[in-house]
């Protein structure tokens, strides 16, 4: 039995499904952060399979734009963190309320 | 053959670590399992024939964003651990109602649908020349607005983490640094940072204390 495209897709689905309950469940912003960088590897893994099962490189191309968004969304919220730890704040999301507003 | 035991082997490693980070509370060692999970896919890469993603997937996500990641986390000590109050039932349980289901949905999907036999492609399919071509030519606009995007996040990080002092009328002293100022939270003092800022306070600012 072959690897198609199918297994990697199945992969790609059950990490974005582990990071997501991840990104719902933790209270921690830095725990938070990490799933959602596991739910952004996910989505590459995804386009690499569909990039390799098309012949086309467009895919990757798509992943790498990811890397670059997913590196500047771990600067600003690594920024928040250490902010919130300067003032002292107990490191949970639930502080970050008034970003909301 | 080999082909599909690194495949599995692969994708048990990616499902564990993955697990790893979610389940382990302690946001150190979810970082070194989202390593290891980053490593995993680098291996999906190569075996998708996408060598310069692999290379790129380790060298900057593993190797740099990373170690970012695990200097602010030492950098916060015992403070980042997830926070020891009671997780709600009902949100324990949505969250796993939502995991499952997103997953249970992606594979009846997947499962239902045919899709056509990989095509071959030359040995040249993820060299770094072939993605370039692409890239820098029908996705050149997506490339400069990631330049924007990475620009963007650097000036955020700079605003964020940087300390800024008020202005001061000429001849003032020097003033001290805000945490010095600030009155640490009483529920801080067990941390041991915050025990250092409380003496701190005490020792530096006992003249504006005597007025």
């Amino acid at each position: 039995m072959s690897v198609g495209v199918v297994w990697f897709i199945g992969v790609s689905a059950i990490l974005f499904g582990i990071g997501l309950t991840g990104v719902l469940m933790r209270r921690s912003p830095l725990l938070i952060l990490l799933s959602v960088e596991l739910m952004l590897n996910a989505c590459n893994l995804s386009l690499v399979a569909f990039s390799r099962n098309l012949g086309q490189q467009d895919g990757q191309v798509f992943a790498l734009v990811v890397m670059a968004i997913a590196a500047s969304e771990v600067v600003v919220g690594l920024g928040l963190v250490v902010a919130m730890a300067r003032r002292h704040a107990e490191l949970d999301v639930d502080n970050l309320i008034n970003l909301r507003h | 053959m080999t082909y599909e035991i690194v495949f599995a082997a692969a994708a048990a490693l990616a499902i564990v670590s993955g697990l790893g980070v979610v389940l382990s509370g302690n946001p150190f060692r979810s970082a070194l399992w989202l390593i290891l999970n980053l490593v995993s896919l680098a291996t999906f890469y190569l075996l998708l024939q996408s060598d310069f993603l692999a290379a790129a997937q380790v060298i900057v996500y593993a190797g740099a964003v990373m170690i970012m990641f695990l200097f602010v986390i030492a950098y916060l000590g015992g403070a980042g651990d997830e926070p020891s109050r009671d997780l709600p039932l009902w949100q324990f349980g949505a969250s796993l109602v939502a995991g499952i289901a997103l997953v249970a949905e992606v594979i009846i999907a997947i499962v239902s649908e045919s899709f056509p036999g990989a095509p071959d492609v030359g040995p040249n399919f993820g060299s770094a020349q072939a993605v370039a071509g692409p890239l820098f030519s029908t996705y050149l606009l997506a490339f400069e607005v990631a330049s924007v995007v990475l620009l963007a996040a650097a000036v955020g990080g700079v605003v964020l983490g940087a300390v800024r002092p008020s202005p001061r009328a000429p001849g003032e002293r020097e003033p001290f640094p805000e945490r010095v100022r600030e009155a640490p939270l009483p529920e801080l003092q067990t941390l041991v940072m915050g025990r250092e800022t409380h003496i701190e306070v005490h020792h530096t600012g006992g003249e504006e204390d005597d007025s």
